[in-house]
């Protein structure tokens, strides 16, 4: 657009330096924090710390319960997704917006909203009663932080697969339907392949926030199912450990790190497309 | 057949997604200042809630928060996109992984290393590290809406500006400021509701003494809600679907324009 580099230089300052202090340096004083411990020596024990049973079994509950409601979004979105893509535009757009409302409600009230809805003389209980059915125990389970994971992060699933379904080209499916292909067939060659890359993109947007949270468990969890959030939090605000909170952190960044990696492998299909 | 059963299936997506809401809105209503004791329908909340400070501040807090964070983001990723589209294919997708970071590292990760950075400059606590916290993760949200407009943007119209004697501060702020206006409304508006929704970014930046909503609710967890909260979620959530209907109304009539 404009000739001189130097302008182009310039321009990317105020990018360079944002970056550079606040991405960069941040990582690196947890890296600093991770790595030494309270007299500046150098030592792996934070790290190692993650394999040490309390902290471990945490690690391990929160990677089993990130990975069920990673799953439980992709399997609520896809059908969801499908209706969407195929619904009337105008239809399309209002039911769009009904599933964005939600989103500009604090999600700390609406999961709070969600332990009146599961404790034991909660809604759901109250309604089971009411048809002479034995209760349920929900809250303060694994179940009921599942729940509120898949509540929080669906629209994270929902959007990118959204998005990825209805740029697929509706002549192409016409094409697999008029050579004979069934519905299933369709939908097994055609639709799923083409919707991988969003399929992707949703897993990792809902895997990172659920595998890290530590609000929906303290809220749901009662304070008595640990995640490897909670834990870190607990080092830092109740003024624990801050070596050993970063340490933790350093571990949780590897799968950060797997998960941008797979979010860049599957981001390079539609960059030529932008490009114009 | 297919059909009923597409529509069951979006409402059982839909009574999910709204039960909660509905909870907090009946909650707002109820005499007792207990969850889940329905002792009575009342109007009080609403009325103590515009006598309630604490919240009151924590509201103001998170507006002037939302307002700044974003129009300072909006601008630094104004002022990158410009830059960005100079550079060649791959320069261009290193930056924008580069930005992309806040956006796909943990929240949890970002507050705490963010936290130590302040600490360690010797920073206090407080407004202003949670100010510059929220434009740090919001820098990458507006790039992210702007940047595809910009990329799609045609060339030529600019050149022209040029060719007919326009500086190119004259042509970038009446050609291509204009076609963005889409792009930067949406990235605002998107980092605005980051920066008023987000909790554990707050939580770890922030100094006592001040707080945002979320932070203000997360306090009130353990000795129980103020009512009024729920009375405020609720005017809120009016307040927005008339905004998004509104809208959508406007964007629709303008449209219709467009086609006739």
């Amino acid at each position: 657009m404009f000739k001189s580099a130097g302008v182009k230089t310039l321009f990317m300052t105020p990018f360079c330096l944002w970056a550079g202090i606040f991405i960069f340096v941040p990582l690196l004083c947890m890296i600093w924090y991770g790595l030494t411990n309270d007299d500046e020596i150098f030592t792996p024990a934070n790290l190692t710390l993650a394999f040490e049973p309390p902290y471990f079994k945490a690690l391990l509950l929160s990677i089993g319960l990130a990975l069920v409601s990673t799953i439980i979004c992709l399997l609520l979105a896809y059908p969801l997704c499908l209706i969407l893509t195929d619904k009337a535009r105008d239809l399309s757009t209002a039911v769009s917006l009904l599933f964005i409302l939600p989103l500009w409600m604090n999600s700390l009230l609406l999961t709070m909203a969600w332990q009146t809805i599961l404790e034991k003389n909660g809604i759901i209980n109250q309604v089971l009663r009411y048809f002479n059915l034995p209760d349920v125990a929900l809250i303060n389970t694994p179940t009921a932080i599942i729940i509120g994971m898949v509540y929080n992060f669906l629209p994270y699933m929902v959007l990118p697969l959204y998005v990825s379904l209805s740029k697929i080209d509706k002549r192409i499916i016409e094409a697999a339907r008029d050579l004979g292909a069934s519905y299933m067939q369709t939908f097994w060659k055609v639709i799923l392949p083409l919707s991988l890359p969003g399929a992707a993109g949703g897993m990792t947007m809902v895997f990172i926030p659920a595998l890290t949270t530590f609000v929906i468990s303290a809220l749901l969890g009662g304070g008595k199912l640990l995640l490897i959030g909670n834990v870190i939090e607990q080092e830092f605000i109740a003024g624990y450990n801050w070596h050993w909170g970063a340490g933790l952190s350093m571990v949780l960044m590897i799968f950060i790190l797997i998960n941008m990696a797979v979010t860049i492998f599957f981001d390079n299909s539609h960059e030529e497309v932008e490009e114009k | 057949m297919i059909v009923r059963l597409k529509f069951v299936y979006l409402a059982a997506i839909f009574l999910f997604l709204y039960a909660p809401i509905g909870v907090l809105m009946a909650q707002s209503f109820n005499e007792s200042r207990y969850r889940g004791h329905w002792t009575g329908f009342t109007f009080k909340w609403y009325d103590s809630l515009f006598e309630n400070e604490q919240i009151f501040d924590a509201l103001q807090n998170t507006v002037s928060i939302g307002i700044f964070s974003a129009g300072i983001a909006t601008i630094i990723a104004l002022i990158t996109c410009v830059a960005l589209r100079e550079f060649g294919k791959k320069p261009r997708a290193i930056f924008m992984g580069v930005a992309n970071i806040p956006i796909l590292n943990a929240d949890i990760v970002t507050g705490i290393s963010l936290m130590l950075l302040f600490m360690g400059m010797g920073l206090k606590l407080g407004y202003g590290t949670i100010l510059l916290a929220h434009i740090v993760f919001n820098v990458p949200y507006v790039m992210l809406c702007i940047m595809p407009q910009f990329m799609s943007l045609d060339k030529s119209f600019y050149e022209a500006a040029l060719d007919l004697g326009a500086s190119p501060f004259q042509a970038f702020v009446k050609v291509i400021l204009p076609e963005l206006r889409p792009g930067i409304f949406a990235g605002f508006l998107l980092a605005f509701t980051m920066s008023a929704d987000d909790f554990i970014i707050t939580h770890f930046t922030k100094g006592a003494g001040v707080d945002t909503l979320p932070t203000e609710i997360y306090a009130e967890l353990k000795l129980g809600i103020h009512p009024e909260m729920y009375a405020l979620s609720t005017l809120v959530f009016f307040f927005v679907v008339i905004f998004v209907i509104l809208f959508t109304m406007a964007r629709k009539r303008l449209a219709d324009k467009e086609v006739f």
